[in-house]
């Protein structure tokens, strides 16, 4: 086992240091997986296993299925929150580029006009701020969801692969503290997942 | 709802499912997947010769580029008094096209129109492709475009030692145009990612598990990554609906700000995005028909995904034709001596075969849709699918040159002349955007696979014969 090994010598290397981190190894134990056919058993089955006293739970389907937020116990994105940052630093770096390069470094009159004038900043401020916003969106959809990443754990479950296809896969993940490779498995086949499964991290 | 669907065949008549009936998720997948995955050997012949096609007009269009940065600008037929003419002509109808893919992507999603996932996917792939041949016009007007981005952009620099002035619509008309291309680009990689990795995990080869798998993220249809998904998507598709508003709102400032009669009136924004929705949907039309024929996809593109959008283009091509009605009652209750001559002069005047043109396939032609026969006929939507793109670049090509040639002092009256380097270029941009979405449609999703399963997953209950086992999902 990688644990013993490593702990025979000196001190654990990166690697090893890294494996732990992410619960990679032959000793480590990811979830217990199980499928279903159709969207809606597997949210009726997220809520049974809920209702069981799992609290560590996931679901991996070919597309986003609704209710399963609530039957899982998986917040609301916060998503939303950060894109307002972004959105107001949109605004100011636009209030401020002009009013630099317009009144401070480069003062031009052109047929007696303002060097600043809130109006004439409209459009380039409103595109700033939907660029600033799209940009921070499609960055933190992705940091939000921990990815890009090139391994996950729930990829040695069986129908792993079917998740992007056909198949509703629930997961009971190994730190939710009710959890046991055996009773967990059982409670799973019990609210009738197919290909049960005790997934190898 | 869903059950009153189910009991009444009339009512099914007029909503028909968005999914043909018997399709499962997997045959989905197979179906959508099929066009992409076989091996590159395996492409069918008329692929590649429609392909050789569009390269070969592609490079021409590079041969027109180099040829116009080698000799000078003069080599485009802008001269006295038509300082701008094809030039910003194609630069507004490739704008326009590309209004459609964000409308459908953006617009329609936020008023939850389910049938717009059928054709998401291609008709942004379109947008971006159209933005990047309009690009190349202002960028290539400029003469020197590897120095245009210190004209263009707002970096500080030793070539010019100066800034750009903003009080003019032409830097708007940057950060616009730049900013709708970042946020499409963005919007349909969004949108990819799941499919991508539905790709990743049905490739066979080592190259293709590599490219997928890199450009799919390590996606995994997690439950906690889709709750980020929908939001972000929810995010920008509501950024992106006053974005693609703003597009062709700010292209038309181009002109409305300047004082050129025909030019000066502030019906030009609402105006201008009509029209730019309603050239673009043409253009989605023509590239999904040909599709749609080619790769036998009949059952995720029904008539009533091509009749909704038949819908649109009437309903835009009549506001675009409300427009040129509204223009000319302006000109003549304004009382401005110049605008009337203006709209007399683009009605009768030397250009009176291009606005004539204009007129028939913008306002006329359409009105054919009117009847549901012709909305539902595909030969009569592919040939109006062609005539409006065609009315509407004399659309852009009436209101430059008439203005242009004919303005306040009759001893400086001029006609536009083409060169053959500016019809040249303009056919080397067609071949460029047939060209990139042909290769589009070879490697990559051309149908969003996981929208088109969501709608499905719908649709299973609402089409469902006999009782409903599930609380049903909504028709519409």
């Amino acid at each position: 086992m990688a644990h013993e090994e490593t702990a025979g010598l000196s001190a654990p290397t990166p690697l090893d240091l890294l494996k732990e981190k992410v619960g990679l190894g032959p000793d480590k134990v990811y979830a217990v997986m199980g499928d279903f056919a159709e969207p809606e058993q597997l949210v009726e089955a997220g809520r049974k296993v809920r209702s069981l006293g799992y609290t560590k739970l996931d679901a991996m389907s070919p597309f986003p299925v609704h209710g399963i937020d609530e039957a899982l116990g998986i917040p609301r994105s916060k998503i939303g929150w950060i894109v307002i940052f972004a959105a107001v630093l949109g605004i100011l770096t636009a209030q401020v580029l002009i009013y630099y390069v317009g009144v401070i470094n480069y003062p031009l009159v052109i047929g007696g006009k303002p060097l600043f004038d809130f109006t004439f900043t409209i459009p380039p401020t409103f595109e700033l701020t939907v660029l600033f916003s799209s940009i921070c969106t499609f960055l933190f959809t992705w940091v939000l969801s921990g990815l890009p990443r090139l391994y996950h754990p729930s990829l040695n479950y069986k129908k792993a692969l079917a998740a992007s296809d056909d198949r509703f896969i629930l997961v009971i993940e190994s730190d939710d503290p009710k959890f046991d490779p055996q009773q967990t498995a059982a409670d799973l086949a019990g609210v009738g997942a197919e290909n049960v499964e005790v997934v190898e991290g | 709802m869903s059950s009153i669907v189910q009991q009444d065949p009339q009512l099914l008549e007029q909503n028909p499912p968005l999914v043909k009936g018997g399709v499962d998720y997997h045959d989905l997948s197979e179906k959508i997947c099929s066009v992409v995955e076989p091996e590159v050997g395996q492409t069918p012949m008329k692929y590649w010769i429609v392909l050789a096609i569009t390269a070969s007009i592609t490079l021409l269009l590079g041969a027109m580029l180099t040829y116009l940065v080698a000799t000078g600008i003069g080599v485009w037929g802008n001269n006295k008094p038509v300082g701008w003419a094809w030039d910003i002509t194609n630069f507004v109808f490739w704008i326009g096209i590309g209004h459609a893919g964000t409308l459908i992507s953006a617009i329609l999603f936020l008023f939850r129109q389910k049938w717009r996932t059928s054709i998401n996917r291609s008709a942004e792939a379109m947008t971006l492709f159209a933005v990047m041949c309009a690009g190349i016009f202002p960028l290539f007007h400029t003469g020197r475009p590897w120095r245009a981005f210190y004209w263009l952009f707002p970096i500080p620099n030793t070539d010019i030692n100066m800034w750009q002035n903003f009080r003019s619509p032409l830097i708007w008309d940057v950060f616009a145009v730049s900013t709708y291309f970042t946020v499409s680009l963005l919007f349909w990689f969004t949108g990819l990612v799941p499919d991508l990795a539905t790709l990743r995990d049905r490739a066979t080869t080592t190259i293709r598990q590599w490219v997928y798998g890199l450009l799919s993220l390590g996606w995994r249809g997690s439950a906690r990554h889709w709750r980020h998904y929908e939001a972000a998507y929810l995010i920008l598709a509501g950024i992106s609906t006053p974005l693609v508003l703003s597009v062709h709102s700010v292209v038309s400032f181009d002109f409305a700000t300047s004082v050129i009669p025909g030019w000066h009136t502030t019906i030009f924004p609402p105006y201008f995005v009509a029209g730019a929705i309603f050239s673009g949907f043409a253009c989605v039309m023509t590239l999904l028909l040909i599709a749609r024929w080619s790769l036998n996809l009949q059952d995720l593109i029904t008539i009533k995904h091509l009749e909704n959008m038949n819908k649109i283009i009437l309903v835009t091509g009549s506001i675009v034709g409300y427009a040129y009605a509204c223009e000319f009652f302006i000109a003549w209750y304004s009382g401005n001596i110049y605008e009337r001559f203006t709209f007399l002069n683009r009605a009768f005047g030397p250009y009176w075969w291009a606005a004539w043109s204009m007129y028939t396939c913008n306002v006329f032609i359409p009105q054919l849709y009117w009847i549901k026969k012709m909305r539902t006929n595909l030969w009569v939507m592919f040939i109006i699918s062609i005539t409006t793109n065609i009315g509407m670049w004399f659309e852009r090509f009436v209101i430059i040159a008439t203005s242009l040639t004919r303005d306040f002092l009759p001893t400086s009256w001029g006609y536009f002349h083409p060169t053959w380097v500016d019809m040249c270029t303009f056919l080397g941009t067609i071949g460029l955007f047939l060209t990139l979405f042909l290769l589009f449609a070879r490697f990559l999703p051309m149908i969003a696979i996981s929208e088109v399963k969501h709608v499905r997953s719908y649709e299973k209950h609402a089409f469902k014969p006999g009782p409903l086992g599930a609380p049903a999902g909504k028709v519409h």
